[in-house]
């Protein structure tokens, strides 16, 4: 028998004895997967079942939502990642959304703190996130602030969202808040950290806050979430709700929960202190190396056809020594190296040890304290912008969008 | 009663805790802590999630009317998955194993390839706010002739501590969940089913024992009632008691509605504020409200306060649909003057809504969101109650009755766990599960190969020193001193608050075969098993209590206190021998086999009397 089901078909099939109904919900490494009336799947072979009748359209209730219109407006800007869903029980399909209507359909307490509007740039899965992405986001963004929006959240799966927050805050100033979101656990369960991350960041959206950030849950409960500069903010776990993180330093500012009371830290900076400019130009030929004992200075060769090349290197930002020499050759080449390193927390400081002293010599930027992402990050920029190596050098060495801090002070 | 006619059916679902190294989704142990050993706590909301069709699951709703915020207390012994803070590992095969094995056992038919569930659970039990399950076996039967339809694996969800405090020790430890058809038809076919369950069960030999290991939820339906079902019994001797009291509830509420129906009753949808009205009240619960509105029950009056179970009033169903939204309970006016309201506060309030004196009154009282919402679970009750029984979940309560713990839910509540792969069940590893011995059959078998009696049997194959007995057997121990050290002795030191847990197995078998050859008499086992819990080497414990004495050194023994009681022993004949045998007992200090010295000393009191009476 060769019949062909479709997900929503109800089948008949017959195991163990017995003849039962239930509704096709795909194929898998070669059974059908049928959920029966108790809500349960199971996975039997195809031959057992026959069609019963023929999936109809379900009527999915809409209920509309009325956006209260003395709310400040808010934009959403979904690139992946969920920040909502729903499920379909007849097949256990869970469906992201992304009307600004669903969104709030799916998260009501949002409708009390602004009107939104959204749009779906993208939806992919953040680790196939590229830096092209990233310069549409930032002009997408542009565009909705020239709109006239009073603040910008953008959703976003979390493994790379740090790389996408940190590279829009390079291209862009704002005088409005643009708050990057995800969550850690997926928004169709009831424990999802969705709803709660939503709603502070639309909170810090309508606060004095005035530059990119990312909000995500503080602790493993559900009591505050803290809003990270983009350029600090790092995802230290693979799982918890509280992988964000300011490495070395304060955040920004919390959102209580379920108050939903802002607080921002004195070294935020505040709405309507920047104008709108957009610079999205990048230089994406750049690469971050991750250095280990023993490696071959034939891996920094393999490299060549860099513009620029991140290190993160060891303690206060250290490769072998038989490395430097080929460091030395890309530099000499017209290449750009920044030194950061694997420890973190701390500044790179390569006058302290001959190695240091070497690879400086060689020409090799000190990174000050800056993640070696975001370094990354800010490289491709200052590639895009800068005019020949001392420009290079002084931007990379300047505090742009709070990167680094020239001091450094005790405490991780 | 008769069963028959009401149309009675019912079926149970039994929950097993299952005795696996590992818990179901992580390598956490399934060990139960105690929740002052917690070193963590956090707090979460649930929420439920909106399905395709718009819907929210009714009972997911139900817990929903109050935001409730969860507290978890963590152990050394839970990890990030308990937490919901990781995603789950692979189903643990030990226990999918096990699953099996109970299903082959009832001739069920595996599924091909088992998927992992999420079924919504949003009362705070699982830190997800789902309980991973899986539907594993389907069509077996029972040798009662009725059918059990299927076997689900599924983790056990937090032991609540109090309130909205959960303990999570408990998450994720294994259950089989076996669901029969709803095949019995008196409430002692349906104990009698529960107490067959439960001993296939414990024959795996794997299965967690003690109260709230194993739990029974109970489906009842009668003709024109309504199926219910009752969560979380534990005691097996209470089911039938149980199932009896929910027909007396249907079947009294079928009464109360035909009577309704008679009258003419209806449900105002409309209630009064009377907060002003019941200002000077002495009724501490309506002193201290914010609020207090009167749902206008009319034609019900008198039937709110008629019994529906021992102790249960239709007004205490009422009451529990109430509660839901936070309230502490409700007043109606069958059993009002009463709890500080007088009777001139009823009349006011009666004069106040304009009610007939054949209508009944009830009082809801709390702050303004929680009066609104109780309301409305009262009429929506009290409208229920003119036509149908419900169909709800209900927990049991101590003694056999039952209370409300929200609707039946929906099928519209599961869906795929996608962080866990289907798991294959291949023909070879069906094939090479093997039944176990079910325990009724291995007590007969022991009161036929070992002379057990059968009352004893049935207490060694249900304790869980059946492997010490299994082992002590094998051995070559003699049945009737295993069976009496597990039915007696080892009872008799734990209540005398021995912590006989430290003994292992081996340790027993130790003290029990010195016994055997001799080396130590019976009498000595308490004592040396004391020793041994308390830290003694077993072996180092023998020696110290084994006088040492060989057969020989007995005999030189027996024969000084024979040579010193000659003209007693003389006299009395082989009589003499019960009390020559205290004395020599008394010599050897209890250390020696009372046997051997009976044997020894018949053996010298005999040729001496032989040699005595020879010339």
């Amino acid at each position: 028998m060769n019949q062909t089901f479709e997900s929503g078909d109800l089948i008949r099939c017959r195991w163990g004895g017995k003849d039962f109904s239930g509704v096709y919900v795909t194929e898998r490494d070669g059974s059908i997967v049928v959920k029966l009336s108790n809500g349960y799947n199971i996975g039997i072979p195809l031959s057992v079942c026959s069609i019963e009748q023929k999936s109809e359209d379900t009527n999915i209730i809409v209920k509309t939502i009325e956006q209260d219109k003395s709310l400040p407006v808010l934009s959403i800007i979904s690139t992946g990642g969920t920040i909502a869903s729903r499920i379909d029980y007849r097949t256990g399909a869970v469906t992201s959304q992304f009307d600004a209507e669903d969104i709030v359909r799916t998260i009501p307490g949002l409708a009390g703190i602004a009107q939104y509007r959204a749009r779906r740039l993208y939806n992919i899965l953040s680790e196939n996130m590229t830096p092209s992405i990233w310069q549409e986001l930032a002009r997408e963004i542009y565009d909705e602030i020239k709109d006239g929006t009073y603040g910008v959240i953008v959703t976003h799966g979390t493994d790379t969202l740090a790389y996408s927050a940190s590279a829009v805050s390079f291209m862009l100033d704002s005088p409005v808040p643009i708050v990057f979101v995800g969550s850690q656990r997926s928004a169709d369960r009831p424990s999802s950290d969705n709803v709660m991350n939503a709603l502070c960041s639309a909170k810090a959206c309508v606060s004095h806050l005035g530059e990119v950030a990312v909000v995500m849950h503080s602790g493993s409960s559900d009591d505050r979430c803290s809003i990270h500069r983009a350029t600090r903010v790092r995802k230290m776990h693979t799982s918890r709700r509280d992988a964000f993180q300011t490495i070395s330093g304060e955040p920004l500012g919390h959102i209580e929960y379920p108050s939903l009371e802002v607080s921002l830290n004195p070294h935020t900076q505040h709405r309507n202190s920047k104008e709108l400019s957009l610079n999205d130009k990048m230089d994406k030929n750049c690469a971050l190396l991750y250095f280990y004992p023993g490696m071959d200075p034939s891996v920094i060769k393999r490299y060549e056809d860099c513009h620029g090349l991140v290190i993160a290197g060891t303690g206060l930002g250290h490769v072998n020594s038989g490395l430097i020499r080929e460091i030395g050759h890309f530099i000499g080449n017209g290449g750009e190296v920044v030194m950061t390193s694997q420890c973190l927390h701390g500044r790179v400081c390569d006058r302290v040890y001959d190695t240091g002293r070497d690879l400086l010599l060689s020409g090799v930027i000190e990174g000050e304290e800056m993640l070696p992402e975001t370094a990354l990050v800010k490289l491709m920029w200052v590639l895009g912008n800068a005019n020949g190596h001392e420009e290079v050098r002084s931007l990379m060495q300047s505090n742009l969008k709070g990167e680094f801090r020239m001091r450094s002070f005790y405490g991780l | 009663m008769d069963y028959d006619s009401l149309g009675l059916m019912a079926g149970i679902e039994i929950h097993q805790q299952l005795d696996t190294r590992e818990k179901l989704f992580c390598h956490c142990e399934t060990r139960l802590r105690e929740s002052s050993e917690s070193n963590r706590k956090y707090f979460r909301y649930l929420r439920a999630t909106e399905s395709e069709l718009g819907e929210i699951d009714r009972a997911a709703r139900e817990e929903m009317k109050m935001e409730r915020k969860f507290t978890y207390h963590a152990y050394d012994t839970t990890c990030l998955v308990e937490d919901d803070e990781e995603p789950p590992g692979p189903l643990n095969p030990e226990a999918l194993s096990l699953c099996l094995t109970i299903a082959k056992v009832f001739g069920m038919t595996p599924i091909d390839q088992i998927h992992i569930m999420r079924k919504l659970v949003i009362d705070g039990s699982n830190t997800s706010g789902f309980q991973r399950t899986a539907l594993v076996a389907v069509n077996g039967y029972l040798p009662s002739d009725g059918d059990i339809e299927t076997i689900c694996l599924e983790e056990e969800a937090c032991q609540r501590i109090e309130g909205d405090n959960f303990s999570l020790d408990r998450l994720g430890i294994p259950l089989v969940e076996i669901t029969t058809g709803p095949f019995m038809r008196t409430p002692d076919e349906v104990q009698a089913t529960a107490a067959y369950l439960g001993m296939v069960l414990r024959s795996t030999g794997k299965v967690k024992r003690g109260l709230g290991t194993i739990r029974q939820d109970i489906n009842i339906s009668i003709k024109d009632g309504s199926r219910v079902e009752i969560k979380g019994v534990q005691e097996l001797d209470l089911i039938s008691e149980v199932v009896r009291r929910e027909i007396t509830r249907q079947v009294s509420l079928l009464q109360i509605r035909d009577e309704l129906l008679r009258r003419g009753a209806s449900v105002s949808s409309e209630t009064k504020d009377v907060t002003s009205l019941l200002k000077g009240t002495k009724s501490e619960v309506l002193k201290r409200a914010e609020r207090i509105i009167v749902v206008t029950l009319k034609g019900f009056g008198g039937l709110v306060g008629s019994e529906v179970q021992p102790g249960r009033r239709f007004g205490t169903e009422l009451s529990d649909y109430a509660k839901k939204c936070g309230v502490g309970g409700i007043f109606h006016t069958d059993e009002l003057p009463a709890y500080g309201v007088t009777e001139a506060e009823v009349l006011s309030i009666r004069n106040f809504c304009e009610s007939e004196p054949s209508d009944c009154l009830v009082l809801v009282s709390g702050n303004k969101r929680e009066v609104i919402c109780a309301a409305r679970q009262v009429i929506d009750r009290a409208e229920a109650a003119l036509t149908c029984v419900p169909e709800e979940t209900r927990k049991m309560l101590p003694l056999g009755n039952t209370s409300y713990m929200r609707p039946l839910p929906g099928a519209a509540r599961m869906y795929p766990e996608t962080d866990v792969i289907p798991v294959k069940i291949k023909s070879e590893e069906w094939g090479r599960i093997i039944i176990p011995e079910l325990l009724d059959v291995k007590a007969q078998r022991f009161v036929t190969a070992y002379g057990l009696d059968p009352a004893i049997a049935r207490q060694v194959v249900f304790s869980e020193y059946l492997p010490l007995f299994e082992a002590g057997i094998e051995e070559g121990i003699k049945p009737a001193i295993l069976s009496r050290t597990i039915t007696s002795t080892l009872k008799e030191l734990r209540r005398e608050g021995v912590l006989i847990s430290n003994l292992t197995n081996s340790d027993i078998i130790s003290v029990l075969r010195a016994v055997d050859i001799g080396k130590v008499g019976k009498e000595a086992v308490p004592d040396l098993l004391l020793a041994v819990a308390e830290g003694t080497v077993v072996d180092a414990a023998i020696e110290k209590s084994s006088s040492g004495l060989t057969k020989d050194d007995i005999r030189v023994i027996v024969r000084k206190v024979i040579s010193e009681r000659e003209e007693f022993i003389r006299e009395k004949g082989m009589g003499s021998l019960g009390p020559v045998m205290g004395i020599v007992m008394k010599e050897v200090r209890g250390a020696v086999d009372g046997k051997i010295i009976s044997e020894v000393l018949k053996e010298e009191i005999t040729s001496f009397l032989s040699g005595a009476e020879s010339p």
